[in-house]
């Protein structure tokens, strides 16, 4: 069986963040990923993220990404790529296959960084080639270069669907419209105004009702909801696309944490089922850790700052960091993360996040 | 039909000019001027490191508004490309007699030619009068944000804030 000080599994904005933090103190840190390619969803974000300098704000996610690459590579940390954690198991043994077949590594302290997942509405017709998460869309136009489709509808308006929207139109689509089943557009206005100014409507309290297509979409069925969100008779309209995206939320990709035995708390703001933890990011289950998506659904800027959390966390718990300097790095992490959770957009996010603290302290 | 920005996506009228990075109309008579259309309190600041006279305060907490200091700002535009939001433009309306010029972010390939007449759109994307376009500036600095200016008839400064991207053949 193979060995390893910190196993880190995700190399997104989380994992990267939580591995560099981990190595620079000294810790020997094997970070393992299931794609080809380390950075997680941060190189299709090529729009500049908001936040503060401390943030790199004003920075393109993509460009974020290449920052932490080149940091995981100067501070030393062995990264396996194309391997699949499938199992984790009593005395933090990890099973992982990659091409060289399977094996299994005993760590003596893990961070899950495993991110999160979208989530899929069904209605008539949502089977049909052409309708696709927006996250998807997303990983074709930004990082494969191929359009999913030439007219789009765009279904959900949080954060997600409304720079997807823009990136589609930027990629050379037609965005027709984005529908929110919410009385109110879920993202950034900022976003919004964007695709308003490109031509784009958003129909707020309306919903897909169908989608209609021989082998693929041809055609959307859009109606207005009432407050309950049920449709409103005589209210539908007809749009001819060719591709539906689904910007309805993703939900934290937490099974490694469910097998680990880690206790979970149900919060729908954050995603759904999330691993309990503490200010430190740990699970309830000694020397497992969570960071980013799996810890709530957030966003890349709060992933990094958990990431370097846990990092830290870990380098502490193994004797690579002086108490006093880890309690110094964690607070200037938890100032940065918590101005990124004030507003109306992220008190709720705030107040969500103390409620896993308090889901800890009850134990 | 309810306005604001998280009804329609385009803030009110009302909603920018109680937002205190909008300039008054008194100051738009002046000359140049940034318009900071950014009227929720989200975490972001870059635009008041952008401004090299001070003009743009966010401060803290970095979800307060940018507030605009009018008589501070000189109209350079170099607080358009680094907002992430796009949510920064010039407004000039003492550009000629009859014209004034708008600047704003413009991230579509192609980019409009220098010289060129192109169709100006409002904050909701409907076609308002034909534009000459006087700039486009894409400095490295700039990170991929181009910055467009046009020129529009005066009466149109406080409207027109994009022009009609180049549809694919």
């Amino acid at each position: 069986m193979l060995s390893a000080e910190v196993a880190v599994i995700g190399a997104g904005p989380a994992g990267l963040s939580a591995a560099i933090e981990a190595a620079k103190a000294g810790a020997e840190v094997l970070l393992i990923d299931e794609n080809a390619k380390p950075g997680g969803q941060l190189f299709k974000q090529i729009h500049k993220f908001f936040g503060s300098k401390a943030h790199h704000a004003g920075i393109r996610g993509m460009d974020i990404g290449n920052r932490l690459l080149q940091e995981t590579k100067e501070s030393g940390v062995k990264v396996w790529l194309n391997s699949i954690v499938w199992g984790l198991f009593e005395d933090k043994i990890l099973g992982v296959a990659n091409q060289e077949g399977s094996k299994s590594i005993q760590a003596k302290k893990i961070i899950l960084a495993s991110g999160a997942s979208e989530n899929a509405i069904s209605f008539p017709g949502w089977t049909l080639p052409g309708v696709i998460g927006a996250g998807a869309a997303q990983t074709m136009i930004n990082i494969h270069r191929v359009l999913p489709g030439e007219r789009v509808l765009m279904v959900g308006s949080g954060n997600v669907g409304l720079i997807v929207s823009y990136q589609l139109l930027q990629a050379g689509a037609e965005v027709v419209a984005v529908v929110e089943a919410a009385q109110k557009i879920g993202g950034y206005g900022v976003h919004a105004s964007k695709i308003r100014r490109a031509g784009v409507s958003i129909l707020i309290s309306h919903t897909v009702k169908e989608v209609k297509g021989k082998d693929q979409v041809e055609a959307a069925i859009v109606a207005g909801v009432d407050k309950n969100w049920n449709p409103i008779p005589h209210t539908e309209k007809t749009f001819q696309v060719d591709t539906v995206c689904i910007a309805a939320g993703l939900r934290p990709l937490a099974e490694l944490a469910w097998i680990a035995g880690c206790e979970f708390v149900y919060l729908s703001e954050l995603g759904g089922f999330v691993p309990v933890h503490n200010e430190n990011m740990e699970s309830t289950v000694s020397g497992i850790y969570v960071a980013g998506d799996i810890a709530g659904v957030e966003e890349a800027s709060t992933a990094m700052e958990e990431g370097r959390l846990a990092g830290i966390s870990v380098a502490m718990e193994m004797g690579y960091l002086g108490k006093e300097k880890a309690e110094e790095i964690r607070e200037a992490v938890g100032e940065r993360l918590k101005s990124l959770r004030i507003g109306p957009f992220g008190e709720e996010r705030q107040k969500t996040k103390q409620r896993i603290l308090e889901a800890w302290q009850r134990r | 039909m309810k306005q604001g920005i998280v009804f329609t996506g385009v803030p009110s009228m009302e909603e920018l000019v109680s937002s205190p990075g909008f300039p008054s109309k008194n100051r738009l008579r002046k000359g140049a001027v940034a318009v900071i259309e950014c009227v929720q309190e989200i975490p972001c600041d870059p635009c008041e490191l952008a401004c090299p006279f001070g003009a743009i305060k966010v401060g803290k907490p970095i979800t307060n508004l940018p507030v605009l200091f009018e008589d501070k700002c000189r109209g350079c535009g170099l607080c358009i490309p680094p907002c992430p939001g796009l949510a920064v433009f010039l407004v000039d309306t003492t550009f000629s007699k009859d014209k004034a010029l708008v600047e704003f972010p413009y991230e579509y390939l192609p980019l409009p030619r220098v010289g060129s007449e192109v169709d100006a759109v409002d904050r909701e994307g409907n076609v308002v009068t034909k534009a000459k376009v006087l700039k486009v500036k894409n400095p490295k600095k700039y990170d991929h944000t181009p910055v467009v200016s046009i020129a529009i008839p005066k009466k149109l400064a406080q409207k027109v804030r994009g022009i009609v991207r180049k549809q694919r053949a």
